[in-house]
């Protein structure tokens, strides 16, 4: 029979594999537990053993359609359902539908006296007994181990166990195991030693204070699986696991534009705006209005009815939207209609990894299309530079797949300014676009200026803006280029004002040119007058003087006429 | 002294080695020292599985004690007779 099933195996390129239904272990472990063998999951104690499962069992029954037997050595029936309850699992409602056989199995060590051979002949039964009534595909036997505490020959566990394996296989169901983490071995009782199909270890680490679930494939017989130790979740709906770097490059591209709320900051980058699904970076110091114009891309988004996400880190939802009103930005609105949710946590509360599947949790719920995480240095505060680096790869792997577009904005530490920023320096490189917003000092004030470092894809200027922010909004200042380059808040003004009084004075010369030509006028048509005045009397005397003779000549003609006809 | 009957609940997985054994050695022992004084019943878990599921069984063969209190569960094939005697509390 073992031999059959390794041949199967063996004909079959792919392993064959029993969903878990537990978000991300699949991928893992590439397509779930291996089929018709025994799984061990170990752990310490209060690493999440039992509920993961009884989620894959559960699953099993809700989703793949296969009903389950859960054999507890540990917990009683009724405490098992309660606990799971608190989960949204009715185990209870299960029983009833046939679906699920719970059966526990007390071994109690003050009841029981061994005289002589025995066999687990009864353990068999029963679980074949629970099998056959339901056809369960899935079994877990939680925790096997309880056994050894119970009865003295341990040669007789050991040998009935590996019995019980073998059973199991033949039996064809998934099983999964359970045991307790030993000191030198992965289990007290070296259960390994028996199931060696498949060992998943689960592990619950505090470092720093901040606590960690991890989970890890020790070995997964006959399959490849994700080798690395990943982060798992437990909250109100169960177990999920991050996979690291389960996902590729791959993701659809959009070339659509959105917006970026600020009409001056749209003007910077060629095609007017950010790439839908990209992600962008707003980095600068202490107070440079990253909040603000996050908000602001937020409130264009709400207002273009996409859906927005902001998670806050440093301030309330409340506070949030208090600040953003005294700038003429009401979120209220939005915030009332659903199109923005605001989360706010302190960055410390979790781990990164938690911090990481809460973000996906509620990124998977809300379905938004913009995502804010305002600051993403305060994470660091929590984990190591590689391991923030490796949570916000997640994170924008995860965004992009889909097709969301996210904004997050980095504190930088002031006054060391050569060296850059941990939260930089790791995020600068995965972003598609970052935006610096920086102060600028000078003559006695500071400035803000705002210019883009580099913008994938997409053209963009090379100016440093100004930016003043105030009731009405925030208003990009257009360039007030100096002699030395580009002027801003004072050096801007007293620039203007020069620029005026130049103006001005050219200006006045030019008024004072044209009263200067018109006196010029004015005398030269006076001159003009007055020569022509001149030539006037002189024509005159001229022709009096014309006229004269002419007449003095007329009468000297009539005298000769006269003295003429005296003479005949 | 009125001495209270015994009652035994033998739990045995079909023709098993150990089984037979079992049903053997309490033979013995209840035929040496309690002649008429014990009910005993055994019970072939393979037929009735929900018997063990009932009476906790895990480990074959198991005999349960029922009466006179305490309620004792011994465990193997009872050829620890001087064990079987003093757990039956069984001069």
């Amino acid at each position: 029979m073992i031999k059959k099933s390794k041949q199967k195996a063996e004909s079959k390129f792919t392993f064959p594999k029993t969903p878990t239904g537990v978000e991300g272990l699949d991928e893992i472990t590439e397509g779930g537990f291996p089929k018709g063998r025994p799984t061990l999951i170990c752990g310490g104690a209060g690493c999440g053993k039992t509920l993961l499962s009884m989620q894959f069992l559960i699953k099993g029954i809700t989703e793949f359609n296969e009903n389950g037997v859960f054999m507890s050595f540990e917990e009683p029936i009724k405490d098992l359902a309660l606990n799971v309850r608190s989960l949204g699992f009715d185990l209870n409602q299960l029983i009833e539908d046939k679906k699920l056989v719970l059966d526990y199995v007390r071994v109690e060590r003050s009841e029981i006296d061994e005289t002589g051979e025995y066999d687990l002949e009864g353990l068999f039964i029963r679980l074949g007994y629970a099998i056959d009534k339901i056809k369960a595909k899935r079994v877990v036997l939680d925790t096997l181990e309880s056994l050894f505490s119970g009865l003295d020959n341990e040669a007789i566990l050991r040998a009935e166990l590996r019995r019980l394996f073998y059973w199991l296989k033949e039996k064809g169901v998934t099983a999964v195991i359970t045991g307790e983490r030993g000191e030198a071995s992965l289990t007290r009782q070296g259960l390994e030693e028996y199931v060696s199909d498949c060992v998943i270890l689960l592990d619950h680490r505090v470092i720093e204070q901040v606590s960690t679930r991890r989970l890890r494939v020790v070995k997964y017989r006959g399959s490849t699986h994700g080798t690395n130790e990943y982060p798992f979740l437990i909250d109100e709906t169960g177990i999920s696991v991050l996979p690291i770097t389960s996902l590729k490059l791959d993701n659809e591209v959009s070339s659509e534009i959105v917006s970026t709320g600020v009409k001056g900051l749209d003007g910077m980058f060629n095609g007017g705006g950010f790439y839908r699904g990209s992600n962008i970076l707003i980095s600068g110091t202490a107070g440079t209005a990253k909040t603000t114009i996050a908000s602001y891309f937020a409130y264009e988004q709400c207002r273009k009815k996409e859906r927005v996400i902001y998670f806050a880190f440093e301030e309330s939802p409340q506070q949030l939207v208090r600040n953003m009103k005294s700038i003429g930005l009401d979120l209220a609105p939005y915030l009332k209609n659903g199109a923005l949710q605001i989360h706010s946590s302190r960055p410390t509360l979790n781990g990164l990894e938690l911090h990481l599947l809460t973000l996906r949790k509620f990124i998977k719920e809300f379905a938004p299309t913009t995502v804010i995480i305002d600051p993403i240095s305060n994470l660091i505060t929590v984990g190591s530079e590689h391991e923030v680096r490796s949570m916000l790869v997640r994170l924008i792997d995860m965004l992009k797949l889909h097709n969301i577009t996210a904004l997050f904005t980095s504190l930088n530490k002031t006054g060391d300014s050569l060296r850059v920023d941990i939260a930089e320096e790791s995020v600068s490189s995965l972003v598609d676009t970052w935006i610096t917003v920086r102060d600028m000092e000078g003559l006695g004030e500071r400035n803000r200026g705002i210019f883009i470092v580099k913008s994938r894809g997409m053209s963009h200027s090379n100016q440093v803006r100004e930016f003043i922010i105030t009731s009405k909004g925030v208003d990009l200042l257009d360039v007030e280029l100096g002699p030395n380059g580009i002027l801003t808040g004072i050096a801007r003004k007293s620039n203007q004002i020069r620029k005026k009084a130049k103006a001005l004075k050219i200006q006045s010369e030019l008024e004072w040119k044209d009263r200067e030509i018109m006196r010029k006028r004015k005398a030269l048509e006076a001159n003009i007058e007055a020569l022509r005045n001149e030539f006037e009397s002189v024509e005159e005397e001229l022709n009096l003087l014309k006229s004269t003779q002419a007449f003095s000549a007329k009468e000297a003609s009539i005298n000769n006429n006269k003295v003429k006809t005296k003479k005949k | 002294m009125a001495e209270e009957k015994y009652k035994f609940i033998l739990f045995v997985s079909g023709m098993s080695v150990k089984s037979v054994r079992a049903v053997e050695n309490l033979k013995l022992i209840c035929d040496a020292h309690l002649q008429d004084r014990f009910d005993l019943e055994i019970i072939d878990i393979t037929k009735n599985a929900d018997l063990a599921v009932k009476y906790q069984i895990f480990a074959i063969p198991t005999l349960i004690k029922v009466s006179p209190a305490p309620l004792r569960t011994l465990v193997g094939d009872l050829s620890d007779t001087p064990k079987v005697l003093r757990i039956l509390d069984i001069a």
